[in-house]
Order: structure tokens, then sequence, then C-alpha cells
């Protein structure tokens, strides 16, 4: 349906960006196809293989799916971060995805998870890493007729943990100004594969190798958690404006990666 | 592009009602059913005066199409007063002075009740966090979240007596 539109053609999930864009006349959709009642896309499978999240499931129904929030709280989190409690009745990980905006709360976490997004069209299905699929604010790879059915996270090990801060003026409803992801597994109390991603600090959410690989075979001290804080701070591209400066900014996803890696590392039950 | 038939259940009444696909619900419900009391802010999700609840969920209204409403169990303020009685929260509102103008309240209303639905006792902090997505801009917040508070407190000893009777 969506391939063969001559117009402009939209997957309509929870809505919570498409229908304000459509209020605004910034789209005039010909068609919209609602994707609620594919029951392959508002559902949540969750076995020790994996975590597959339809792309029609909300923000509200992740929270509440208390196995996948155990095994990914920084993921749960960073998804019931968007909006309020309407907006979580409504908004999806995907469409949050797609949207493309760098302040996305779900993007950084889902990269550092290992996220995989599965893209069908008619002809194709094809699995890419999250981080694939966001080119530019509001841009994103996806050829026409292709939709995002679900996000597949991969088998949690033992020890293992993620977490996600954001920092906003306010204490809810506000957009990231910087944002950090960190997933991470230990070995014997040290930690063994690690990913950090920052949020808002680039036009797109940026994977920091050079982070991870700053506290990967470290007990989290001091040390490694200086030299992650210098390379998140070192990996940022921001914008300025009003609501935190460039200096401001780089200095915060240095703060916030540091927090974030201290909260997984607890999580995944490293001392 | 041709009118979309929904048939839908507000307030438990069973309702049709045929509107153009890209018509929002909150458009749906004021100007072709009449509900009034579901009242537009913003139109852009931000201010929550137009809450409902969509199976159960409370859900900004101007974010919902007409059409996403067939199938589905709405109810709106419309509802939520008894057989003539008011709710315990809409006489809290009133007892407290927690409203001004009155656009917001509707919206506040459905929120509270959502949340005192989950969560009987909750704190002040929860409160203002589940309140969050609703904004007043006469009474400032203190006004609502005492009104709330109130209620909680005057259903949770609602429900005790009940328990009570039930047990002798």
């Amino acid at each position: 349906m969506l391939e063969n539109e001559a117009g402009a053609a939209f997957v309509l999930a929870g809505g919570t960006d498409l229908l304000v864009r459509m209020k605004l006349g910034h789209v005039e959709p010909a068609l919209l196809v609602d994707i609620k009642r594919i029951p392959v896309m508002s559902s949540i499978t969750h076995s020790a293989s994996g975590t597959r999240i339809g792309a029609a499931v909300s923000g509200a129904e992740l929270g509440e799916h208390k196995a996948v929030a155990k095994a990914w709280p920084g993921v749960v989190e960073a998804t019931n971060l968007i909006g309020s409690d309407q907006i979580q009745s409504r908004c999806t990980m995907v469409g949050n995805l797609c949207n493309a905006s760098p302040a996305a709360d779900s993007v950084p976490a889902m990269i550092a998870a290992g996220a995989k997004a599965v893209v069908v069209s008619r002809t194709r299905r094809r699995t890419v890493p999250v981080e694939k699929i966001v080119t530019g604010p509001g841009q994103t790879s996806l050829a026409r007729g292709e939709v995002i059915e679900a996000i597949v996270l991969p088998a949690r090990p033992a020890r293992s943990g993620d977490a996600y801060l954001r920092f906003i003026p306010r204490t809810e409803m506000d957009i990231a100004v910087v944002s950090a992801g960190v997933n991470l597994t230990l070995e014997r109390g040290r930690v063994k594969t690690a990913r950090v991603v920052l949020g808002a600090v680039a036009p797109t959410a940026v994977l920091v190798p050079a982070a991870a690989k700053a506290i990967i075979g470290s007990k989290l001290d001091d040390d490694a958690l200086d030299k992650l804080a210098a390379a998140c701070s070192a990996a940022c591209n921001p914008i300025d404006d009003k609501r935190g400066t460039i200096e401001y900014r780089t200095k915060v996803a240095g703060v916030l990666g540091r927090r974030a890696a201290k909260i997984a590392f607890q999580r995944a039950g490293g001392a | 592009m041709a009118a979309v038939l929904v048939s839908t259940t507000i307030n438990g009444d069973s309702v049709e009602f045929a509107c153009p696909p890209e018509e929002s619900l909150l458009d749906a419900l004021r100007d072709r059913l009449g509900l009034t009391g579901v009242k537009e802010g913003c139109g852009t999700g931000d201010c929550g005066a137009c809450s409902i609840t969509l199976d159960g969920r409370l859900v900004c209204s101007c974010l919902v199409l007409g059409a996403e409403a067939d199938g589905r169990e709405i109810a709106t303020i419309e509802g939520m007063a008894e057989n003539g009685t008011l709710h315990p929260l809409q006489e809290n509102f009133i007892e407290h002075a927690a409203l001004q103008c009155g656009i917001c309240t509707p919206g506040f209303l459905m929120a509270a009740k959502v949340l005192l639905e989950r969560n009987s006792n909750p704190t002040e902090t929860e409160i203002r966090y589940a309140l969050a997505g609703n904004l007043c801009r006469c009474t400032g917040y203190d006004k609502i979240v005492r009104a709330v508070q109130a209620t909680a407190k005057e259903m949770r000893q609602l429900d005790k007596k009940k328990s009570r009777r039930k047990k002798s």
C-alpha cells in the first residue's frame, strides 16, 4: 500500500509526531497506514535468545513489561522519558527513531544496547543496526516502501547493565540538551564489553568507541572514568543555542557519560 | 477523501459517527458529538486539556485520529459524574479552588482519575509527575495537587469502610 501510493504516504503508530506535523501543515499525507492492529507490530516477545519489540508498542506498554524492564532498564527508562503520561500511552521507540530528532531519548539507549531494526518492504526484509537508521536531523536511511517492523535487542548475558541519563533544564516534559546511554557486561568484576552513546550533541546520536575502550578491562576506577568523560567530550559536535552552549554541552556530555557508566556498572553487579 | 464510518463506545454508550480520515478525535468529539467538555488548548499534545482515556489509557485526543477510535472504548469528562453525583475529584477541585478559568480542568480531572485508579496513595512527587502533561495557567499547581491528595485520602477511607462492611 505504502509503496503504491503516488503521494505522500506515512505509517501511523502513536502519531505523537506525525499528527502534530499534519496539524502544522508540514506534511499533507495522501495515505496513512495505521499499524497498531497488526499483531506482529503491536507485541513484545522476550526470551533468553533476545527481545523483540513491535513498532507499534507504546512507551507505557514497554514500561509495564517487567521482564524487559529488568533486562534492559536503560532502554526502558529512556523510552519512558518521552513526553507526558498522555504521550507515553501512544509514543513508540520506532517512531522516536524514525522521527530522527538528534535529541530522541530512546535512540542512544537502543544503540548502546546493540539494538537492531527489522526493516521490511514488499520484497525484502533486512536487519539493520539502529545507528545506521538515522542519517541526519529528520533524515533516515529507509527507502521508499520500507518500514521498521520491530526493534530487536540481543540476548542478555549475565552480569550486564545499561543506563540512560539526559540533562534538561526542568524535571519533566522537556527535550534533552545532552544525553548519554551506556551498556556494559562484566567478567570477574571488570568491564568486558561496553558501548557508550551520546545524544543531542551532534546531528545524530553518536556511538563513542573511544569512551567504551577507556573502561573496557577496568573496574570503573576514577582514572578509567576520567578517560571515558574526556572521550565523550571529544566526540561532541553540538549546536549552540539558548538551551545549551557548545562549551556547556561538551562538558556535560562527559559528566553524563561518567554517571551513566556508574549506574550501568552497578546494575551489572559491579562493585 | 471519503469519510470514515466509526463505531465506538463513549462513556459506556455505543456511538457511531462519520468523519474525514484526517480529523482528530478531539474535533470529532466536540463538533460531531457535542462533547465539549473535551477542551482544545495547544492542539499539539503539550497541554493536556483534551485528555481522555482510550481503552483505559490516558491520551491527548488532539493526537488521535477520529478514525482510530473504531472499536475502542473512550471515556471523557462527561462520564465522570455518575447519576448526577460528582466524582470525589470533582468535589475536591471545587472545595480546594483548584480551578479558575476551567479550560484545563477536564484534562486534569481525567489525568488525576487515571492516576488514582493505578495508585491509591500517591506521593506529592508522584502526583506532580502524573500531572506533568497537563498545563494550568491560572491557579498554579499547588491547589490542584492538594485536591488530588485530599481525594486520594477520601477514597482510601471509603474503600476501607466498604471492605469492613463486606467482612462484617
